[in-house]
Formats: structure tokens, sequence, C-alpha cells
């Protein structure tokens, strides 16, 4: 990250080529911090053997803020709103394992009404971030609209998170103990409706892409992982289940009201890009089904346990995982007694999926890395912190 | 609420097998934690990995205790698909001692163990290629470290870069 | 222009310059205008098929953007890269540009309007528009730059292929027309009272596939792709040159569309030419009343809907559009009781237009459908599929054709016969085509 010399000679896009002398055809292509498709500021360099990819390398850090420091400083109700700007696509997701660890610290329970709520908002937002995926994903590869059609349905959750909670993207729905808010009037019928649209849609995504004998021939066979790879590295989420491991936390370890509704875990045989791309079309229909289950029956009752203001935990440590849009976000929080963590840690999925990205580039045409780079899903808030 | 000691058969099998290495085994808000000998720690996650069939490498970090001899704690959290089982093992590093890498284990390691250094400044032992992953390459120091002052680092840069002192 | 009268006025050793020269400047001069409005109407199309609006703002519902990127792109700085070949980075643009509005000189845009009746049009017009790629070749080249030179050659690559099986697709139907020219081709679709998409449909989808590619659009445009790699032989491109690269790219498609119109879709021939039913009592033929009366239609529809509008300026477009549309039907019904040529020309040029417009919009639909081909895939489908396919839909044809003549079958069956022999082979080739991929990619894909 310390070269950010540009030899490229003219301005060409923002590629710059340093022409090393490697092989008798080897050149270095860097697809710089700033690319079109890159999704955020990632550095990705390239050895290429004439259009194959013999080596690759993924320089992050551009968007290091220092998150695990400064949880170190604030308290733990002060740290929950820097949460959603790790994985700021899916904020959701990242304030229920958050909260859900603290309170696994502190003992407490966040009670059934609650849980309920959480499990709905992160569904939506489980969808949201899977939507955004297949938008930009989709782009990359050339398909121009899919992109505004899953902005069209993305835009409607963002409203329902717009009226419960205020905001649209970083939320912070949710609070150590519970909820804040009590979920407005017309929310389950604002979940209802929109659920019941969706099935449609996806429909209409389906009959764009899948069958397409274009988008087949882009995305089939192109970044395969297998299982002992994708376990050996670490890999978890949407990836790991295209590769054919049948594994998903909500399954496994079941956290909020995951363990009353029904639901499956699509898994796929190869996993190459395409399988991918199924899983999490899949992935958003098995969540519109629990969407649908959980706004059946919200049990009422008190929304919040009790926590008290100040929340001191017990000296100890807890690591409490749950299963994020891009895969198993986990935090590692140790208390030594104060208000504030001693150590947070945030176990972020993306960037351990991003490590995958030189088994699955490896062999693979150029043209074949902007969508090896779309299919891993990363966002580089949670890959840097 | 506070750790109680661990004995159950997973604990036995690895004080069976490696006897000392095994300092001590506690269960933490229900969760199992193995402290180990560092010098151990390749050996101990091999042994994991194969006979206990914890096959995934969750998450590798560290936390410092300042105050204590051998400042840091390296965690390695582990999963295993067939147990559906986590185990966390512990091991207390000092500042200049080198850490075994588990990178030959789980390859999964290698950027963790790479976050580690960056953050941390512990050296692991083994690893292909131990260089700073979040910072710039020429970096000085470790933000981790509880003696590492974030508001003397941006005062001493802003003095330094821009001449001026930092409102701070 | 046989159909018309020189004034008297006009000296006779200059008569027969006048009409082409006349087009000639209308043609250079209506030309990027034209181009520049269907640049709006596939945003606007865009836009429509992804649920949004496109542009409004410049002038009522965006009218008159087209005029404002004009302005904006002549304002904008001249940069020539450092250590570009300057007469060549001047000369690249010119080339394409040129050869793109040269190829007009043989399109017939109605049975009056054409500036060359060559003999040998069809091969004019390809061969000029052939002469483009050097203009893509020359700027990449002459930009100094290594993505841009790869970005040319790669289009330089494309183009050649599949102006190949563009080409072959089209003999199939010339064996039909039996001329190069294109007055003649037409005059032959007249005479065989069918248009040749019926008779060699298979080789309009050739022409169809090979055109997209020829002028890069999507799924064919990786060389003009913004998010990949390569950047392009424009890249270095700005201002003013720049835009006359587009100007050359839309020049293009309107070429392509022009020869499909003429070898395919019946040039200027209304549908059902040869149906010569009269309206009772008028020397007024139904077909060609039917045009004016849709026209009003859609003018009555647009008078409706104007009230029903929310804001005074859609109500004011809608008005104009019922205007417009009111107009057309007008001319068009006008012409009706004109003389011949006039009522020729008149309705010879709105079919001719319609139909290039329709197989534009055909482009546009395609591109914002498809994801983009990866260079390599192209190149495959090109050589593998397209040329084989060309080259076997031609022999059918020509069998067709001789068998219906020494055997006397009636030439729809043979081609019938023939779509169906070219069919079952597409099948085969597609599906064997699809195995050797896969076959390629686990092979070093490992």
């Amino acid at each position: 990250m310390a070269d950010t010399r540009n030899n490229g000679g003219t301005w060409s896009g923002a590629s710059n080529v340093e022409t090393t002398v490697l092989g008798a055809d080897e050149i270095i292509l860097n697809m710089g911090p700033q690319h079109p498709s890159t999704h955020g500021v990632l550095r990705v360099k390239l050895k290429l053997d004439g259009e194959r990819v013999v080596d690759s390398e993924c320089i992050i850090g551009y968007l290091h803020r220092g998150v695990e420091k400064i949880a170190e400083h604030r308290s733990y109700q002060q740290f929950a709103p820097y949460v959603d700007r790790m994985d700021y696509v899916a904020a959701v997701s990242n304030g229920l394992g958050y909260c859900e660890a603290v309170e696994k610290l502190l003992g407490a329970e966040a009670p059934p009404r609650a849980r309920v709520v959480r499990t709905i908002l992160t569904e939506l937002q489980r969808i949201a971030s899977h939507l955004l995926w297949l938008g930009t994903h989709a782009l990359d590869i050339g398909a121009l609209t899919p992109v505004f059609y899953c902005f069209r349905e993305r835009e409607e959750i963002l409203k329902i998170f717009e009226k419960y909670c205020g905001a649209r993207l970083t939320t912070h729905a949710f609070r150590i103990g519970g909820l804040q808010y009590e979920t407005y009037d017309g929310f389950e019928a604002d979940v209802k409706r929109f659920c019941e649209d969706f099935a449609t849609k996806i429909d209409e995504y389906e009959t764009l892409l899948t069958e397409n004998r274009i988008w087949v021939g882009r995305t089939k066979g192109v970044g395969k992982l297998s299982a002992e790879d994708a376990i050996a590295l670490g890999v978890t989420g949407p990836v790991l289940r295209a590769s054919g491991v049948k594994w998903d936390i909500r399954k496994a370890m079941p956290y909020a009201a995951y363990d009353q509704y029904e639901f499956e875990i699509p898994t796929r045989p190869t996993g190459d890009t395409y399988d991918r791309y199924v899983v999490r079309m899949e992935e958003m229909r098995q969540s519109r089904r629990i969407c649908l289950q959980a706004v059946e029956n919200i049990p009422s009752g008190p929304i919040m346990a009790k926590v008290g203001k100040v929340l001191k935990p017990p000296p100890g440590e807890v690591y409490h995982a749950i299963e994020a849009p891009k895969g198993e976000l986990g935090y590692y929080i140790v208390s030594d007694g104060t208000t504030q963590p001693y150590r947070l840690r945030v176990r972020p999925p993306s960037f351990i999926n991003l490590q995958a990205f030189d088994r699955m580039a490896r062999g693979s045409l150029v043209a074949d890395v902007v969508a090896i780079i779309g299919t891993i899903d990363i966002v580089l808030g949670e890959v840097d912190r | 609420m506070a750790p109680v000691p661990l004995d159950n058969e997973l604990v036995q099998r690895l004080k069976a097998r490696f006897g000392e290495a095994i300092r001590e085994a506690t269960l933490d808000r229900k969760q199992a934690i193995v402290l180990v000998a560092v010098g151990k720690l390749r050996e101990i996650s091999g042994y994991c990995r194969d006979e206990e069939k914890f096959d995934m490498l969750t998450d590798l970090t560290a936390v410092d205790w300042p105050k204590r001899e051998k400042r840091f704690d390296v965690i390695l959290n582990l999963y295993s698909f067939p147990k559906n089982e986590r185990l966390r093992l512990k091991a207390h590093a000092a500042e200049s001692e080198a850490v075994p890498s588990v990178c030959a284990v789980w390859p999964v390691a290698n950027w963790l163990e790479r976050e580690c250094f960056d953050m941390f400044g512990i050296v692991f032992e083994g690893h292909p290629d131990l260089k700073r992953i979040l910072l710039p390459d020429e970096w000085q120091g470790h933000p981790l470290r509880k003696d590492y002052d974030i508001l003397k680092q941006d005062t001493a840069w802003v003095r330094e870069n821009l001449g001026i002192e930092s409102g701070q | 222009m046989s159909h018309l009268t020189m004034p008297h006025l006009i000296p006779t050793s200059i008569q027969p310059y006048v009409l082409p020269v006349l087009w000639g400047v209308v043609i250079v001069a209506v030309l990027p205008l034209l181009a520049g409005y269907i640049v709006l109407l596939e945003r606007k199309v865009m836009a429509d098929m992804q649920a949004r609006l496109g542009p409004m703002r410049v002038g009522p519902h965006g009218l008159l953007q087209p005029i404002a990127d004009a302005v904006k792109l002549l304002l904008k700085e001249d940069i020539i890269p450092h250590d570009a070949d300057r007469l060549m980075f001047w000369v690249a643009p010119l080339i394409s540009v040129t050869m793109a509005l040269l190829a007009y000189a043989a399109m017939p845009f109605g049975p009056a309007f054409q500036i060359a009746d060559l003999n040998v049009g069809l091969l004019f017009i390809l061969a000029i528009s052939s002469l483009g790629i050097y203009g893509i070749v020359l700027g990449g080249w002459a930009s100094n730059s290594h993505y841009s030179l790869l970005g040319a050659l790669r289009s330089a690559a494309q183009l050649v292929s599949y102006e190949t099986a563009a080409g072959l697709g089209l003999v199939s139907a010339l064996l039909l027309a039996g001329s190069l020219s294109m007055r003649e081709i037409v005059q032959a679709q007249y005479d065989q009272g069918e248009w040749f998409v019926f008779s060699v449909p298979i080789g309009f989808f050739i022409y169809l596939v090979g055109s997209i590619a020829e002028t890069n659009r999507a799924p064919f445009d990786l060389p003009e792709a913004e998010s990949e790699l390569v950047a392009g032989y424009m890249t270095e491109y700005s201002g003013f040159r720049w835009s006359l690269y587009f100007l050359a790219e839309y020049a293009n498609m309107i070429i392509v569309a022009g020869i499909a119109t003429t070898l395919f879709l019946g040039g200027w021939l209304r549908p059902f030419p040869r149906f010569n039913d009269r309206l009772p009592g008028t020397s007024v033929e139904i077909l060609d009343a039917l045009p004016s009366l849709v026209f009003l239609g859609v003018a009555a529809y647009c008078f409706w809907l104007a009230p029903k509008q929310p804001v005074k300026i859609q109500k004011l477009v809608m008005g104009l559009v019922g205007g417009l549309c009111v107009a057309l039907a007008a001319a068009l019904a006008g012409s009706l009781f004109a003389p011949d040529a006039v009522r020729l020309g008149v309705h010879g040029g709105f079919w001719f237009m319609a139909k290039v417009m329709a197989y534009l919009y055909a482009f546009l639909w395609i591109r914002f459908t498809f994801p983009r081909y990866r260079f390599d895939q192209l190149m495959r489908l090109g050589w593998r599929f397209l040329i084989p396919l060309a080259l076997v839909n031609l022999i059918a044809v020509a069998v067709a054709l001789v068998v219906s003549q020494e055997w006397g079958w009636h030439p729809r069956v043979t081609t019938i016969l023939a779509t169906l022999a070219t069919l079952s082979v597409a099948v085969w080739l597609a599906s064997s085509d699809e195995k050797h991929e896969t076959a390629i990619r686990t092979a070093d894909g490992e």
C-alpha cells in the first residue's frame, strides 16, 4: 500500500502498469484502489501470463478506521452505532451480532417480542444486502438493467427501516437488551406486502439471468472453490454453501428467533460463480419465507430486558457469531468489569472470504477477475474496519 | 457468571496427549477455553484439527495485558463441523517471544496472523509473508497495544505534517 | 432522381449533379442531429426499461439534451497525450467519420432519395464501412497507450470476424435478389411479393448478430466497456474528437439498419406490397391509408391523455406529440392524393425510416437485456458458430434456388426446407460449441 506511483504514462482510467522484468511474458497488472468494479477501495495486483492470472495479491487497509481501538474507549451502548459502519450494506445484521454478544456477556436475554422483530428486520436486511450484491455483480458482468430493478426493491425495504428507526442505511436498529422502538402501526402490513410482491420480482431477475446463455457462459466454471479449500480458508456464508458445505449458523447454533421458523439452507455442488449466484437467489427466497412466518405471529410483551442504564458486565470473555449476509460475523468481547470493553474483536466475514480470492482467481482469465471479486460479495468497510 | 474450571473428555484427552502444555481449562459463559503453552501451539493445533476434528479456524486474534509479564493473549477460535462445537485456545506470549504460526494447519491464519502482527507486533514464526496488512507498510507502532495512545499519535502527525498544534 | 423533373432554370450540364449534391448536403447536415437524437432515444428507452425516466431537465422531457451535449463537447479542451503521434491522432477519427458518412452515398432512403444508384451499391457500402476499421486501429495506436492499442486490436479483430459472418448472411439474400444494386434488391422483393426475411430468416438472424458486433454494441461491446480492465481505443480522446468517434458509431448503426432494411425487410415497400385492393370508391389503396389512420389514432390518444398529466409542461409536450402525429398523418394522407412520385416518395420514406427505427430499437432492447460476452467467448461464437452457420445457410439457399429452378418446385417450399435444414445444423453447432467450451474450461481452469 505504500507504493502509490503512477507509471502508466497516460491517464488510462487508473490502470497502472509497472512492467517489471519477470518471466518471458509475465506482467503485473494493478487494479488500483479506484476502479469501477472493485466495490470499494480494494487494490488487486495480478501477475499475468498473457491472459491468465498466475498469481494475485489483494492489498487492503484503505478504509481502516481503527474500530477495535475505538471500542476500548467507548461504553457498550456508545459503541453500538460504530458497528453499523463496518458492513454498511447490512447494518442491521452487524447490530444484531453486537447486541446479542453483549447480552451474552451480561447474561441477559432479549424478550421474545424483541427477538422476533429482530429476526424480521435482519431477514429483510439480508434480502436488501443480496439485492445490492446482485445488482452490482450483474453490472460488472455487463447486464445493465438488473441493478435498477434490485434497487427498486431495496428501496421498499429501506422505507420500512426508515419508518421503524428513522435511518435507511446505518440503522442502529437494536439496543443491548432488546429494542428501543416499538414497531410502528402498519409494520406487519408493510412487511407482508413487501414479501408478497417480492416473489414475482425474484422470478423476474431469474428470467433475466439464470438461464441466459451469456450469463451462464460468464459465470459457470469461473472462480471455483472446492469444499476442502473453503473450510481450510475459513470461508463462510453463501460462498461456503455454494461449495457444497451445508452449514448455516441460524440452524447450527440458532440465535434470535430462528429456531421457531422453517426454512431451508440452499447448497450447490460446484463452488463456481454461477453456484454462488443460485445460492444467494435461493437465500432471498428463504428469507422471504422466514419473514412471512415471523410476521404472522409476533408475540406481545416488553421489548427491552431489564439490563440497567450502566452496563458493567462481570469480567470474562465471550465469542458470539451470527449468520450475516456475507458469512459468519463474530464478536469476541473481553470485559474487565468496567463500562468499556477491554478488547472487542470483530471477526469479519468479508476479510476472511477475500483471502480466498487468490485461490479462486489463479488460473482464470483477466476478464473473469472482475466477476470473481463480485461473487465473493465483500464490503470494504468490513474488510478493513 | 464467573469462569468455572472445565474437565470434560476433550480436556482430558488433551491433557493426556500434551500433559504440562495444557495449562488450564475453563468454561466461561458456557464457552470452552483451554490455555496452552505457546511453544506447543502448532502441535496442539494440528492435533485439534486432525484428531479432534476442529477443521475450521474461525478467528485468530490477540489481547494485550500490559501489566502481565507475558503481555499478550493469543486467541484461536476453532469450530468443528462434524461435532458442531466451538473451542477457544489461548496462549500467553511475551512481547518479543515468537509465536509459532498455524498457517500450515489452517491456511486462513495467513491474513489473521498478519493482522495480529500489524496491530500488536506479535511475530509469528513460520509465517510465509509476515508484513502489515491494514496499515501502510511504513507505519511505526502497533495500535492495539494498550500503551499506544491515539491522541498522541494524532497530535504528533499534525505537528509533523501540518506544522500546527492539534486542537485536541 | 428519375421520378422528378428538373426546373428549366438549371443548365443541363449540371442537372445530373444537382440532386445528388442536395441529398449529400442534407445527409451531412441532418445526420449528426439524427445521431444525437438516436442517442437521446437510447437513453430514454434505456431508462424506460430500467424503471426510471432518463434525461428530463434539458428542454421538455430532455428533448434538448443532444444539443446540450453537442455544445459541451465542442467547447471541451482538446487534450492530446504527450507522446501521441499527432498526425495519426488527428486523422483517425476523421477516417472513421468520413467512411461512415461516405457509405450513405449508396443508401436508398426511399424511392426518390438516393445519392447514387450504383449497380454495385451494396458492395460499395460494405467496402466503405470496412475501411472504417482503419480509424479504430489508428486511433488506438496513435494514443500511445498500452491499453488503447489492445482495445483497438480487439475491436478490429471482432469487427473483421463478424463482418465475414454478416456478409455471408447478406449473400444468402443476394442470391434471391440477383443484383447488388440497392434499388434492384428492393424491386426483387416487390416482384417476389415477399420480404426476404421470410425467405431466408436465418440469413437475417446472422446479419442481425453480425451487425450488432460490427457496431460494437452490447452484448459485444467489450472493447468499450467501462467496468473491464482494458479501456478501449477511445480512451485518450476527449471533446470533439471523441464525439466524431461517437458519431461514426451511430452513423454505422444507421447504415447497418439501412442495409438490413433494404436486404431483408423490404426497403421502402409497405407490408404486403402487392395487395392492391382500394378503398371503395377511391383510388387509394387500403394499406396505404392505414398508416395515416394509425397515426390519427395515436394523436387522439395523446390528446386524450394530455389533460390528465399532472404538470403543465407535460400537458404541453403531450399535446405537441399529438400535434406531430396529426401532422405526420396529414402528410401521409395528403400525399395519397398527390402525383405518384410524391406519394411513393413520402410513403416509401416513411416505411423505410419506420423499419430502420424498428431495427435500431431491437439493438437498444438487446443492449439492455443481455450481459456482455467475454472476448474469447465472443471470438469463439463468431468463428465456431456464426461463420459455419452462415456458410451452411448460403449453401442451403443456393441449393433451394437451383432446385426450384430445375425441378420447378415452388420457391417458398424450397426456402422453407432450406431454413429447416440450416436450423438443425445450427442446433447441432450450438450444442457442440457448449461441450467444447466446458471441456476447455475444465481442462485448464483446474
